[in-house]
């Protein structure tokens, strides 16, 4: 694993220390350790059920792992107290998956929210800050729409807008590229590079886009049923021998049809056990 | 078999005491957030949410509420009649009805009726933010749900059902006196003047105290089934249902509960 001298010793942004996560007796996070550093895109990738959604909610303060911790900023997010969790939260923007923007609010409103409920900044200050981070985002003239009216590229860039609001120094998204055509989600790749280089922030994205990871990524985790399987850079995840990240990779099916179980059914159907 | 029902005893009874400490948990976070939430020391936009659903819970219910009422007092006032008048006690019917309506009807009515239209919109609206991960996203923004969505609503319940239930109690009484003037030919100054006779002011007290404990209800058990919703559409439908349900049943066991203490502590 390439690392650089700085960023071996600088503190991780965020540091996930042996996380384990269970749901009804069932693993969902099994022991997870992950570093993301300072100003680098670190890309979650993994099959659905692999526990990467699980892990986005640990790294974003929703949920606390039942062992191990998760440190932001060196703090551990499930023993901060009411203050330290606010200015937590406050340094963290999180762009969910459908956008989670409130109807109804318009799209300004939204993402003027942040704004108000944590400065006590003049209405035409925010109004002003709202304007900018819309512009970043490409939606300057959209402002006074309900969300509803956005597409869902709009609505995705708008909920970037609103995660910017507080200019975090963490910026999350939860599959950008879901669910839109490979133009917007381009775009969308696009504006994550743009903020990455603008704003210098350390992204975390979680998603299963092979072309928008390794258009963004600086380096990549990928999850197999609750575990880390590989961490590092695009070469060396591409260079990897690992069966399961060759098979998704390479896009390889897992086996469907159970065709023993079958053979046995069959079986016993001639034999008349199933009468 | 012994076991299995022990069990689902066992079971049934940890899931109510669950439910009534999540209910605990919720209403001692709403009384912090209340502050927050009224006019001049609060959040503008808190109070400003408030006033939203005063409109919604109270001015667009008050029709509804004084159409029922109205057409309770009528029925209570014939009823009572059809067995006083048999005694020749019809002047009590007055007191029935007056009675009835402050210290009863007013403030049950009128809880049932907003439970069934905001305690199913609250937990409606509520689960679908849980679904839309609007809930989720207002917590990273480090923006308390409880203080957000509920106080509002619950500051707004607290001001209009006691407000809707004097406007209850009213139409009750007004149409107790209808019904008067058309059976027996009282005037309606005559029926109104037998009323404030009746009326008690303790009795009032009593039915707006009722009406707090009634819109506390309505507000955290809508509440809570909408924070409680996993899953799709589906769950949010199930929630409204449930919302309306426990709400309505639990404002009748708290019926119960405040009028035993007020007669054993009152003698009334």
């Amino acid at each position: 694993m390439s690392q650089t001298p700085e960023s071996a010793t600088a503190e991780p942004a965020i540091s996930v220390r042996n996380v384990v996560v269970s749901y009804n007796g069932r693993r969902v996070l099994d022991g997870i350790n992950l570093d993301v550093r300072r100003g680098e895109t670190m890309v979650l990738l993994g099959g659905s059920g692999s526990g990467k959604s699980t892990l986005l909610r640990q790294i974003i303060g929703l949920e606390h792992p039942q062992s191990g911790e998760v440190l932001v900023n060196g703090l551990d997010l499930a023993k901060s107290g009411a203050a330290d969790l606010k200015r937590l939260r406050r340094s963290i923007g999180v762009a969910f998956q459908g956008g989670a923007l409130f109807n109804s609010m318009s799209v300004e409103d939204n993402v003027a929210l942040p704004l108000r409920e944590h400065t006590q900044l003049a209405e035409s200050t925010i109004s002003l800050m709202t304007w900018m981070k819309l512009a970043v985002v490409g939606l300057a003239e959209f402002g006074r729409l309900s969300p509803q009216a956005l597409s869902g590229g709009m609505k995705k860039r708008a909920a970037v807008a609103r995660a910017l609001s507080l200019d975090p120094e963490i910026l999350v998204f939860d599959e950008p590229s879901a669910g839109l055509d490979p133009i917007v989600a381009a775009e969308l790749d696009e504006l994550i590079l743009g903020l990455k280089a603008a704003f210098n922030m350390t992204v975390v994205v979680v998603t299963h886009e092979m072309a928008s990871a390794f258009r963004i990524a600086d380096r990549m985790a990928m999850l197999y049923e609750g575990s880390l399987i590989a961490v590092g850079t695009k070469e060396e995840l591409l260079s990897s021998s690992h069966p399961r990240i060759r098979q998704f990779f390479d896009r390889v099916p897992d086996k469907i049809a159970d065709t023993a179980a079958f053979d046995q059914y069959f079986q016993r159907y001639m034999e008349g056990g199933l009468a | 078999m012994t076991v299995s029902l022990v069990e689902r005893i066992g079971g049934a009874t940890l899931r109510h005491v669950e439910y009534v400490g999540g209910l605990a948990i919720q209403l001692q976070g709403s009384i912090r957030a209340l502050g927050r939430t009224l006019p001049v020391v609060g959040n503008r936009s808190r109070w400003r949410s408030a006033i939203g659903q005063m409109f919604a819970v109270g001015v667009a219910a008050a029709p509804m509420v004084a159409i029922m009422a109205a057409c309770a007092g009528f029925i209570l006032a014939m009823q009572g009649a059809s067995e006083l008048r048999r005694f020749g006690a019809m002047q009590f019917v007055v007191d029935l009805v007056t009675i009835g309506f402050t210290r009863e009807l007013g403030p049950l009515l009128t809880a049932i009726a907003v439970s069934g239209r905001s305690g199913s919109a609250f937990s409606a609206e509520i689960g679908s933010m849980v679904v839309a991960e609007e809930i989720d996203a207002l917590r990273t923004m480090a923006i308390e749900p409880v203080e957000f969505v509920l106080a509002p609503k619950f500051l707004a319940a607290l001001i209009v059902l006691p407000c809707l239930t004097i406007i209850s109690s009213a139409c009750g009484i007004l149409a107790g006196g209808l019904f008067m003037r058309f059976s027996t030919e009282m005037g309606l100054g005559v029926y109104l003047r037998d009323v404030v006779h009746s009326i008690v002011l303790s009795d009032v007290i009593t039915g707006l105290v009722k009406s707090l404990a009634f819109a506390t209800i309505i507000v955290h058990v809508g509440c809570l089934e909408g924070f409680r919703v996993r899953g799709g559409p589906d769950a949010v439908g199930r929630s409204a249902t449930a919302a309306v349900v426990k709400s309505t049943f639990l404002v009748i066991l708290a019926d119960v509960g405040f009028t035993a203490l007020f007669y054993l502590t009152g003698g009334k």
